[in-house]
């Protein structure tokens, strides 16, 4: 039964017209829900912003964690790479402007990233014990350093002076327009015309440089000769090793490469988003971008999806609570229409399944005003679980993440 | 006539053994030629030092009449060697053309995959050798005959000139065996040479136009199938008479270690992997059961220890109905079991030889009181088997892996014969191992039988089967097809019942 | 002979260890321009005063279970990244239904303790079917738990639902737990040594004599060595992970214990949290084994508690972490390439027994 549910969730969220049509049918209630709530923060333009803003380091650790798993190896140091790309981030981009900064992140993260090839590539230590130590190694290099060049220097033991910003474009002409639209309250329209607005207004010059690490990714994994060579590394580092991949090699750089987007997704953090360093700022956004790889079914769209939906959540929880508890609405009506949509085919258990958890949504709803900030909290993490539940056997992750690989044993 | 392949003087050592010394092979262009031998004899070795994946000691290699030093697989593939493993090196998880390109892919603009090209070049392969597979078909999707398929064409994709195939038919079906020797002969009419590693001796005699045995890391005979006979062979391999076990002499007793009345089971996907089973197994006989390998041997296991339950027909152990009994009853009411796959179900291969003996004997005397372990008894155990069975181990506290797989296997074969068990299911016990192993081992199953086991020997070896069954069941497509008596049934027809024939 | 070679072998990967990183620690020490050799004297002299030394035992009271929990894991190659999440959640609860009730101390300490036991072993099962029934990796759903564990206890802390305002300081707490629900403390070198500290001897006991001696540990031991080969022995493999994952998260529910019974009598968000890294930490240092953790643990909690002394001499106080981590990554290192070169001896010694055999089948060849 869960299962058929699973089934179905995954066509819708994999299929691209149906995907189509389900965007579409999401926007469309969530705007009546805007409409009928009264709360117009849901899709202004000052919410997509903030969207794109919390979901840019999750993604980019996201995209960290899936050439890693691509690669074969489980990177669960994510953390302790996005810890040190903040603090190399905001230190460097201190002394040498933004941009620099945004650059010794990834540097500090790829540092990161090829400790962890060298723990678990060369030498053959646990992934999973290797990823904690660099988390744990991670968050103590950070403090000592901030100990030692922050003070003097108009920072703190735990937080760093602060950074010039990086410029931010708006599409002249159109985001006015898009803007005005948005604020008619017109169904759909401005809906659609207010998130469109955010997309294009006032956005950091940083955001639109990073996102590009997205259909690169993509473009790499499924064009070139790297992107295969890593894939059967993660696949069957065996066969790849007998048609001469080097394996070994082939990790190191995806790893490299892994380290430096979770760099990239801190620096993001401390330069951009917040200004300075902040200890524990990251706020386990490693672990969150871990999430949505498996969310993602290690696909590069998915992870994209997954990141935007954690982010989405994440912002919407800052700026005004209620948006939160307004979008239950959504879950509402979703769990409805499936239990209605059984009813056609006669599936009792579907049908109660869909009504006990609308109206258990319903009432939750009715009885409070907002969703407690604890439960969005963990709502990425709560996702992946169920995800992980119900659709185990949907995911493909790949064969070997994890498996200890030496070259020239039989895999065992 | 031009030469393919010449090996001479190869040698390689490994600590503590001589893997390969004095080889010496020559290979004709155009010809498929066999290399059999025992499992040990060195094959797997030499074929990964022609594949560049391990470095010879001493010898030279020359490849059509030139020398070559072979480093490494891409200096193979250089060479136009290819290699068709026997566990076959696919990814699921990618589609055919990605699994053929990977290593060798055709590429615009420097980074760039060019699969067009690439899927211009595989299909150009497929008519000419008549390999059918589709070049956009995910892996996970594909049976075994087709992946072994994929993976020739993979091999020709590269432009090999010689195919080491290493066992190619061990996971194959008759029909496939069939369609692989089609193809093969294929092959060679454009010009390839095939090197064919086997140790099943029909399977050489029919494709094979030379062959070189090999025996304790040595080629011991170069030979042409048109004047040699298997049992030459045979003798060659195992260097002299094949070891006749001794000829059973008690008649089986009345009663009963199994019953299987018409069990038929399905797999997790609802297949029907066991239709309709009726078999029987008296205590004091030996049953063989025979079948080419993937016939539903181990799922018949699986349902006679309890681990699979009947979705209809019933199933009795020992006594007991699995239906309502898990494996740990049925284990110690008096089953022993000795698994095909040594390494991953016998054995913790990174633990003492002593606790080894513990498993599958944790919850009964003398191992255990049922609450707490006894070391004493279990060290003192592994002695004697150590003692009876001739493992050869500088003590008991050495770990598994550190030993050899005949060594491993002797001491399983013990661990299960200890408390002399009801029935005892013997899945491929000799596989593997050296000849002087393999008769202690079938001198024990005799003795087990005589003392009123009951055993389950499941074997690919004809003759094993053969010489030890008092009866022989023949299992095909997940249903026994036949019972033969040895006595009355010559090895050619017992070879047409694996293959679903029935004999007249 | 033999037997010392093995010891030899057993120690020389800890030390190894330790030496590699307290030269890294050294190096790091000097860039920063101060003295190692005063700054180790310093933390020497600093965790050895006698007041700090109760501090640590009991801070390794509270360490050790968590490491005993991760190595219960280990034996089934189970990696109980979820410590953390199933040790808060346990002590919580514990705290609120000890606040909850007041009965007499010999009902109300045990219904606290195996309530805490109870909870971590349930939060943890959660990790343990998603393993065995959908082949979850329990590294994954573990960390998810740890997150959904502290939303929950903040939820859950606020006024009105089971926590209150107020208190010592401003922190959210549970209600105090009467006087019937707390346990003694000694009073020893100027400190107060819990008496939890019983109960974590009696834990550590009672996993080495079952795991090493019962046929309960066989199975559990044998099911982490080689999964199929346990079942194929008749155990029920599957069954097996769960209930390891059950007991870690047990063991995982008892490591605040101390703390709660002894001294705060009241859960709040002071409680630390890491233990999850700590407890996998000390597991790796001490092999798994009661008193190698036992020794780890003290280790670990002399370390920090000597950190603030660092701060006083000009050496930033976080070099403790990164010594931890150095430690971590050094010892499971070393380990791994002792037990390459030990496995290397094991073999040439079969390989020599096996020779006699070789040599008798060439001369047969032979002749």
């Amino acid at each position: 039964m869960k299962n058929s549910l699973a089934n179905r969730l995954w066509k819708i969220i994999t299929s691209p017209s149906r995907m189509m049509l389900t965007v579409g049918a999401v926007i469309i209630m969530i705007s009546l829900v805007r409409q009928y709530t009264g709360i117009s923060d849901i899709t202004s333009p000052g919410a997509a912003g903030a969207t794109i803003r919390f979901t840019i380091p999750i993604l980019m650790a996201g995209l960290g964690g899936l050439w890693a798993e691509r690669s074969g190896v489980i990177n669960i140091g994510l953390e302790g790479m996005m810890i040190l790309g903040t603090w190399f981030g905001a230190w460097f981009g201190f002394l040498y402007g933004p941009w620099v900064g945004i650059f010794a992140g990834a540097i500090g993260g790829a540092l990161a990233g090829i400790l962890h090839a060298i723990l678990t590539v060369r030498i053959g230590i646990d992934q999973a014990v290797s990823g904690l130590a660099i988390n744990l190694l991670g968050m103590g290099t950070a403090r000592f350093l901030s100990g030692v060049f922050f003070l003097g220097k108009g920072g703190d033991i735990n937080i760093s002076p602060q950074v010039n910003s990086i410029g931010t474009f708006t599409v002249p002409g159109l985001s006015p327009f898009l803007t005005e639209i948005g604020s008619k309250h017109i169904l759909v329209i401005s809906d659609v015309a207010g998130v469109c607005a955010g997309f294009i207004t006032k956005i950091n010059w940083a955001s639109l440089v990073l996102i590009l690490a997205l259909p690169l990714t993509a473009w790499i994994l499924w064009k070139t000769r790297f992107g295969l060579r890593m894939r059967f590394c993660g696949e069957n580092p065996v066969a790849a090793e007998s048609l001469g991949v080097n394996v070994y090699r082939t990790r190191y750089i995806a790893l490299a490469v892994s380290g430096a987007l979770a760099g990239l997704g801190g620096a993001y953090i401390s330069v951009i988003s917040t200004g300075n360093y902040l200890e524990g700022q990251t706020a386990g956004r490693g672990y969150i971008g871990l999430a949505a790889v498996i969310f993602g079914n290690w696909t590069p769209a998915g992870v994209l999806a997954g990141s935007v939906l954690f982010g989405l959540t994440d912002a919407l929880r800052v700026r005004q609570s209620t948006s939160v508890h307004a979008l239950l609405l959504v879950v509402i009506t979703l769990a409805l229409a499936y239990g209605v949509s059984k009813l056609r085919k006669k599936d009792w258990k579907g049908f109660i399944i869909g009504v006990v958890i609308g109206g258990v949504v319903l009432a939750y709803y009715l009885i409070n005003k907002v969703v407690p900030d604890e439960f969005v909290t963990f709502f990425p993490n709560l996702t992946t679980i169920l995800v992980l539940a119900f659709l185990s056997q949907r995911l493909r992750p790949p064969a070997m993440a994890g498996a200890p690989y030496r070259k020239g044993e039989e895999s065992s | 006539m031009s030469v393919a392949i010449e090996l001479k003087g190869i040698e390689k050592n490994y600590p503590g053994v001589v893997a390969n010394h004095d080889v010496d092979i020559t290979i004709a262009k155009g010809n498929i030629h066999a290399i059999i031998g025992e499992n040990g004899a060195g094959k797997s070795t030499l074929m990964k030092i022609l594949y560049g994946m391990v470095k010879p000691d001493a010898g030279t290699i020359a490849i059509f009449e030139s020398p070559a030093t072979i480093k490494s697989p891409q200096d193979a593939i250089g060479l136009g060697i290819g290699m068709v493993h026997q566990h076959f090196m696919l990814a699921d998880n990618a589609t055919v053309l990605e699994n053929i390109v990977l290593g060798s892919e055709p590429m615009k603009a420097k980074v760039v995959v060019d699969y067009a090209k690439a899927r211009e070049h595989l299909q150009s392969i497929i008519k000419t050798y008549g390999l059918d597979i589709s070049p956009d078909d995910l892996v996970a999707d594909l049976g075994v005959g087709v992946r072994q398929r994929v993976e020739i064409a993979k091999v020709l994709f590269r432009g090999a000139k010689i195919l080491i195939l290493d066992e190619p038919t061990a996971v194959l079906v008759p029909q496939e065996v069939d369609d692989l020797f089609k193809n093969l002969k294929g092959l060679t009419q454009n010009g390839l040479t095939i090197i064919f590693i086997s140790h099943k001796l029909d399977e050489v005699m029919a494709i094979a136009d030379s062959i070189t045995v090999m025996r304790h890391g040595t080629t011991v005979a170069n030979l042409v199938p048109a004047k040699t006979n298997k049992k030459e062979l045979a003798e060659y391999m195992i260097g002299g008479e094949l070891p006749s076990p001794r000829p059973a002499t008690t008649k089986p007793r009345e009663e009963k270690v199994l019953v299987v009345t018409n069990a038929s089971a399905n797999d997790r996907t609802g297949r029907e992997i066991l239709h309709s089973i009726n078999l029987e197994i008296h205590a004091g006989e030996i049953l063989g059961l025979a079948g080419v390998e993937g016939n539903g041997q181990s799922e018949l296991i699986e349902l006679i220890m309890g681990l699979v339950k009947p979705d209809s027909g019933s199933v009795v152990t020992v006594g007991l109905n699995t239906q309502d009994s898990t494996l740990r009853e049925i284990r110690d009411h008096g089953v022993g079991y000795i698994p095909q796959d040594r390494q991953r179900d016998g054995l913790m291969m990174a633990a003492t030889l002593w606790e080894n003996r513990i498993l599958g004997h944790q919850q009964t005397k003398p191992m255990s009181n049922g609450v707490w372990i006894d070391k004493g008894a279990a060290k003192a155990d592994s002695e004697r088997i150590i003692e009876e069975f001739d493992v050869r181990t500088p003590s008991n506290t050495v770990l598994a892996n550190a030993l050899s797989g005949g060594n491993q296997q002797k001491f399983i074969v013990g661990r299960e014969m200890s408390g002399d068990p009801k029935m005892l299911i013997a899945a491929q016990p000799t596989r593997g191992v050296d000849v002087g192993a393999q008769a202690i081992i079938w001198d024990h199953l005799i003795e087990a039988r005589l003392k009123g086991t009951g055993v389950l020997l499941v074997s690919a070896d004809l003759d094993e089967l053969f010489q030890l069954s008092d009866r022989i069941a023949v299992i095909f497509r997940g249903t026994i097809v036949d019972y033969l008596d040895p006595r009355k049934t010559t090895p050619e027809q017992l070879g047409l019942a694996m293959t679903g024939e029935k004999i007249a | 002979m033999k037997r010392l070679n093995r010891f030899f072998w057993a120690l020389a990967a800890p030390i190894a260890a330790v030496v590699f990183t307290l030269i890294f620690v050294s190096i790091i020490l000097l860039m920063k321009g101060a003295s190692p050799l005063s700054t180790f004297q310093l933390i020497a002299s600093y965790g050895s005063q006698p007041e700090n030394l109760v501090a640590e035992l009991n801070q390794t009271v509270a360490y050790y279970l968590a490491g005993v929990a991760a190595a219960i894991g280990f034996r089934m190659l189970l990696f109980n990244i979820g410590i953390d999440g199933q040790y808060r959640l346990a002590v919580f609860i514990a705290a609120v239904v000890g606040g909850a009730t007041n009965l007499p101390a010999f009902l109300e300490v045990p219904l606290i303790v195996i309530t805490g036991v109870v909870v971590g072993a349930l939060w943890a099962s959660i990790a343990g079917y998603l393993k065995v029934k959908r082949n979850i990796s329990e590294v994954i759903s573990n960390i998810m738990l740890n997150t959904i564990a502290s939303g929950l206890i903040i939820y859950l802390l606020q006024p009105g639902r089971l926590g209150l305002k107020g208190g010592l300081s401003d922190n959210l707490a549970t209600p105090m737990i009467p006087k019937s629900g707390w346990m003694p403390s000694f009073h020893i070198m100027g400190g107060e040594l819990y008496s939890f500290a019983f109960v974590a001897i009696a834990v550590g006991v009672l996993y080495w004599v079952v795991l090493n001696k019962s046929v309960f540990g066989f199975n559990l031991r044998a099911t982490g060595m080689s999964f199929r080969a346990a079942r194929a022995s008749g155990v029920n493999a599957p069954r097996m992970v769960f209930i390891t994952m059950a007991l870690s998260g047990a063991i995982a529910g008892l490591t605040g214990m101390g703390e709660l019974l002894s001294h705060t009598h009241t859960y709040s968000l002071a409680f630390p949290t890491g233990y999850a890294l700590t407890g996998l930490a000390l597991a790796l240092l001490g092999r798994s084994n009661p008193v190698g953790i036992a020794i780890a643990a003290f280790f670990w909690a002399f370390l920090e508690q000597a950190a603030p002394a660092l701060d006083l001499n000009g050496v930033p106080k976080e070099i403790v972490m990164m010594m931890q981590g150095t430690v971590i990554l050094a010892t499971v290192t070393s380990y791994e390439i002792v037990k390459r070169i030990t496995r290397r001896q094991q073999q040439r010694l079969v390989g020599a027994a096996e020779a006699p055999r070789v040599d008798a089948v060439a001369k047969g060849v032979k002749s």
